[in-house]
Formats: C-alpha cells, sequence, structure tokens
C-alpha cells in the first residue's frame, strides 16, 4: 500500500508583508489534492531549506513580489545543494520581469510564474515534475 | 537520495535530520522502506516521554507548543513535534499551518517539525502518527508532541497514544464548554486555559472545575493486573486517582508555560509512580497488536476468496437464506 502525496512548502522570502498571492496558491494546491506547508512570511533561506528539509517536500513554492528574486534566489539553490536536497524542485511566483525568468532558470528554478499565470497551469506543473 | 534505509537509519540516529525525514515519509506512505524502518527501530523506542496536545480549533495550541518547546530547550531536553491537520474529504490534500505559528523555534538543532495531513483517517490522527511518534523517540528526542484538532472522537485517539494528554481551553468558548464535557474526565490529563489575557478567564476555569468535580474517571483493571479498555469487558472498575490540574497559560507572552511544564511533570511522576505507566503501555500494546492482527488475518482471508465467491455468499444473505454469523462460518472455511 503506498500512499504517497505530492507535498509541497510554500514560503515568503523577503521583506514585503503580502501573503495573498502565496495564500492563493496554497489552497489551489490544496484543492488539487496536495499537501501544502505554509510557512507565512519574511522566511530567511536558512528557514526555508530547514523547513523543506524536516518536511520532506518534493517542492519549494517562492512567492516573492520585493523584486529580491535576483538576490534571495542564488542562496536558496545554493543551500538545497549543500545539504543534498538537489531532487527538491524549486518554483517562482510572484513578479517577476521576463527579462529575469532565463536567469532563473539558470540557477536552477524549474519554473517561474509570472502575475499573469493561471493557477491551473501551476497544478499541472507540478504534477507533471519528475517526482522521484 | 538513494540510501539504503539501514544506512539512513544508522544517520538519523547520529543526529542526521535529513535522514530522519526521509524515514518519516517511508512510514507515513507506508511503503515496504517504512515497514524495515519500524522493524530497525523499534528496539531503541520506549525512552521518549509523549505528550498530546488537542483542543478546539484557534485555542492557540501550536503557540503553546512552540512555547512549552522553548521550556523544555532551556532546561537542556530535545523536543520532536508532529502536528496533524485535516485532509480534505473531498480532494485528499491539506494545508498544514502549524509550523507557521512555530517559528520561534525553527531553526534550533535540538528541535524537529514535522506536519502531518491525517490522510482521511478518522480520530485527528492520521494512521501512522503513532509510528512517527516512535521513529522520534528511537533516534533520541526526550519529549515528543503530537498537536491534534480536537473534536469529539479526535481528543481520544491523542490521549490513548500520549503519556499525558494536554486539553487546551480558550475563554470565550463558553458554549463549546458543554459539548466537551463529556469527553473532558475521559482524555485530559492536565488542562490549560490559554488566552489568559482574555476577559472570561475566571468564568472557564470555574466552569472545568465543577465538571472535574462531578467524579474521577473511571478505568477497568483486569484480574492479571492489566488495564483493559472499558468495552473489552470482565474487569474491575477503579477509579483513577490523579487529579487534573488547571493551568492558565498565555502562550504568546510566554506566561504559565513553567506551571504547565511543571503539570505535566507531576503527571508524568504519577504515572511512574503508582505503576500506571507500565499498564496503560501494555493495554496500548495490546489494542495495536489486536488491530495489525485484524487487519492482517482479513487481508491474508480475503487473498483465499475470489469475488464470485463473495458475491454467492452476498446474494445468499440478501435472498435471506443466509443469515451474516452462518456466512461467516461459511468464508472461514477458506483459511
Ligand atoms: N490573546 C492571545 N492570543 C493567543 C494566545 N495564544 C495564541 N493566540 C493567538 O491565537 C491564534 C491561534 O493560535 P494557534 O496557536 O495557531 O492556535 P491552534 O489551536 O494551534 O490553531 P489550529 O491549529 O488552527 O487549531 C493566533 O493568532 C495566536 O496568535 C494567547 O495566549 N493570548
Ligand atoms: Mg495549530
Amino acid at each position: 500500500m503506498d500512499n504517497r502525496k505530492i507535498r509541497v512548502l510554500i514560503a515568503k522570502p523577503g521583506l514585503d508583508g503580502h501573503d495573498r498571492g502565496a495564500k492563493v496558491i496554497a489552497r489551489t494546491l490544496r484543492d488539487a489534492g496536495m499537501e501544502v506547508i505554509y510557512t507565512g512570511l519574511r522566511q530567511t533561506p536558512e528557514m526555508i531549506i530547514e523547513a523543506a528539509s524536516q518536511e520532506d517536500v518534493d517542492v519549494i513554492g517562492l512567492s516573492i513580489l520585493s523584486g529580491a528574486h535576483l538576490a534571495l534566489t542564488p542562496r536558496i539553490m545554493e543551500l538545497l545543494h549543500e545539504k543534498g536536497m538537489d531532487d527538491v524542485a524549486v518554483i517562482v511566483g510572484g513578479i517577476i520581469p521576463p527579462e529575469d525568468v532565463e536567469k532563473l532558470k539558470a540557477m536552477g528554478v524549474a519554473g517561474v510564474f509570472g502575475p499573469g499565470s493561471d493557477t491551473g497551469e501551476i497544478v499541472r506543473f507540478i504534477q507533471n515534475l519528475e517526482i522521484v | 537520495m538513494s540510501m539504503s534505509v539501514t544506512e539512513l537509519v544508522e544517520k538519523a540516529r547520529a543526529g542526521h535530520r535529513r535522514s530522519l525525514a526521509r524515514l518519516i515519509s517511508y512510514v507515513e506512505n507506508q511503503t515496504p522502506e517504512g515497514a524495515e524502518v519500524l522493524h530497525l527501530l523499534y528496539p531503541h523506542t520506549g525512552h521518549a516521554y509523549t505528550v498530546g496536545v488537542t483542543g478546539a480549533p484557534g485555542t492557540g495550541k501550536s503557540c503553546l507548543v512552540s512555547s512549552l518547546t522553548l521550556h523544555w530547550r532551556q532546561q537542556g531536553y530535545t523536543v520532536g513535534i508532529i502536528a496533524v491537520d485535516p485532509s480534505s474529504p473531498f480532494t485528499g490534500g491539506a494545508v498544514l499551518g502549524d509550523r507557521f505559528r512555530m517559528r520561534e523555534i525553527s531553526g534550533d538543532d535540538g528541535v524537529f517539525i514535522r506536519s502531518m495531513a491525517s490522510r482521511g483517517q478518522l480520530g485527528g490522527l492520521a494512521r501512522t502518527t503513532f509510528d512517527v511518534m516512535r521513529i522520534m523517540d528511537a533516534v533520541g528526542f526526550d519529549f515528543v508532541v503530537v498537536e491534534t484538532v480536537g473534536a469529539g472522537q479526535n481528543e481520544v485517539a491523542i490521549a490513548k497514544v500520549a503519556n499525558t494528554t494536554v486539553l487546551v481551553e480558550a475563554p470565550g468558548l463558553g458554549d463549546d464548554i458543554q459539548a466537551i464535557k463529556a469527553g473532558i474526565l475521559e482524555i485530559a490529563d492536565v488542562i490549560a486555559v490559554n488566552k489568559a489575557d482574555r476577559p472570561g478567564v475566571k468564568n472557564t476555569v470555574r466552569a472545568l472545575k465543577a465538571m472535574l468535580e462531578l467524579g474521577h474517571r473511571k478505568r477497568v483493571i483486569s484480574h492479571h493486573g492489566m488495564i483493559m479498555s472499558q468495552d473489552d469487558g470482565a474487569g474491575t472498575i477503579v477509579d483513577d486517582m490523579w487529579m487534573v490540574p488547571i493551568v492558565e497559560t498565555i502562550a504568546t507572552e510566554h506566561k504559565g508555560i513553567d506551571a504547565l511544564a511543571e503539570a505535566i511533570a507531576s503527571h508524568r511522576a504519577y504515572l511512574e509512580e503508582s505503576g500506571t505507566q507500565l499498564q496503560l503501555e501494555r493495554m496500548r500494546l495490546r489494542e495495536e497488536l489486536m488491530d495489525r492482527l485484524q487487519t492482517t488475518m482479513l487481508k491474508d482471508l480475503l487473498q483465499n476468496i475470489d469475488s464470485k465467491t463473495l458475491d454467492d455468499v452476498l446474494d445468499q444473505m440478501v435472498s435471506r437464506q443466509l443469515d451474516p454469523e452462518s456466512a461467516v462460518m461459511q468464508l472461514l472455511e477458506y483459511r
């Protein structure tokens, strides 16, 4: 009997105080049958990786509205690698200028979802990830 | 991370948190590896003190667990926490939000927090919660705390597996007190009236005291000195002599936490000195053994019975040719 569920950590690194978008995503993923750990506002990269490790999630979803995505993401990717967690997929959502999408992907981010993204698209993206 | 279960178990016991997290997933997902994990770890269990924290939604359970954990950490103890939230019955998904309220203890090496969805299990605990408690016990946490939302039956499930069950109440839930009244004597070893900074605390405490004074809870002791659950039948009914303390707390300000920890410690001392601890553990294991035996035997039996045979028996029951008990006897022939 194998009862696997896709587990996703939703975190908001950085200093901006808006978590409405993050909460909407958390509920959307729940409604798609996933288990979502919601860690809330102002998380440091260290806190996010520690939580992702203990919760053994398949996916980390970062919601970044502050424009700090290029500053925050490299540290998160580096910590994941240090902890031997390269099998965890990272997706980034929020206000991401089109020219930064490729930069994020080059850092190892699996998917980037801008403000116009349809939530169903995010669900399908996660469901299609090669989750080991 | 492709490492053998034996390797992962060794690393987890040496303090490697990522390995511990993976072991928990194996068990939570009820995989074959999970069974191996429990087989390897079982001999190392039985050292942690287990505390269940339950109560109505929003009473401050997570904040209280966090604050209590800080207290135990200051005394040098390590703490493993399992926070259980319900899965949606419709989609099977869940939003697990307790960790968010425990920010002040995350990042501490001596603390490990794992969120679990109940995955359709009634009673508030996931089917595997008890096994995950065992894993945390076996890797050496001094305290293992389980937070579960209480509403009716849920509290009973946690009370069965934790050494001490803390029931969290909050002022202003006046009408709910009526609803939980019946359950209180059965499950609470310690009651925390949280949000004591809010108006109405004294009333809540008074109401709870009045209920507790209605009498001691009963336990049934068999003639072999083994406590049996009430519905097991034969045995002598005795009063449990533990007096349930009521402690006022303000979790968000870390007030009353010393008293709460003290109450838990007193209950622990009572269980140990009265010999109740050993009796309870034996009863728990007996219940688990019966449960597992039932599941396994049923599964084995059903493997020998094809669906046509089962349908035939059902047809005969529907047409009143075969009564249910005779049907059972007939199917048992396939053992
Ligand atoms: N005034 C006051 N608020 C508190 C206290 N303890 C917790 N809270 C607040 O109560 C709310 C709920 O706290 P939680 O700890 O999440 O409650 P919970 O019982 O774990 O909630 P669920 O897990 O959702 O059932 C939060 O907004 C807390 O800040 C307290 O002692 N006083
Ligand atoms: Mg909670």
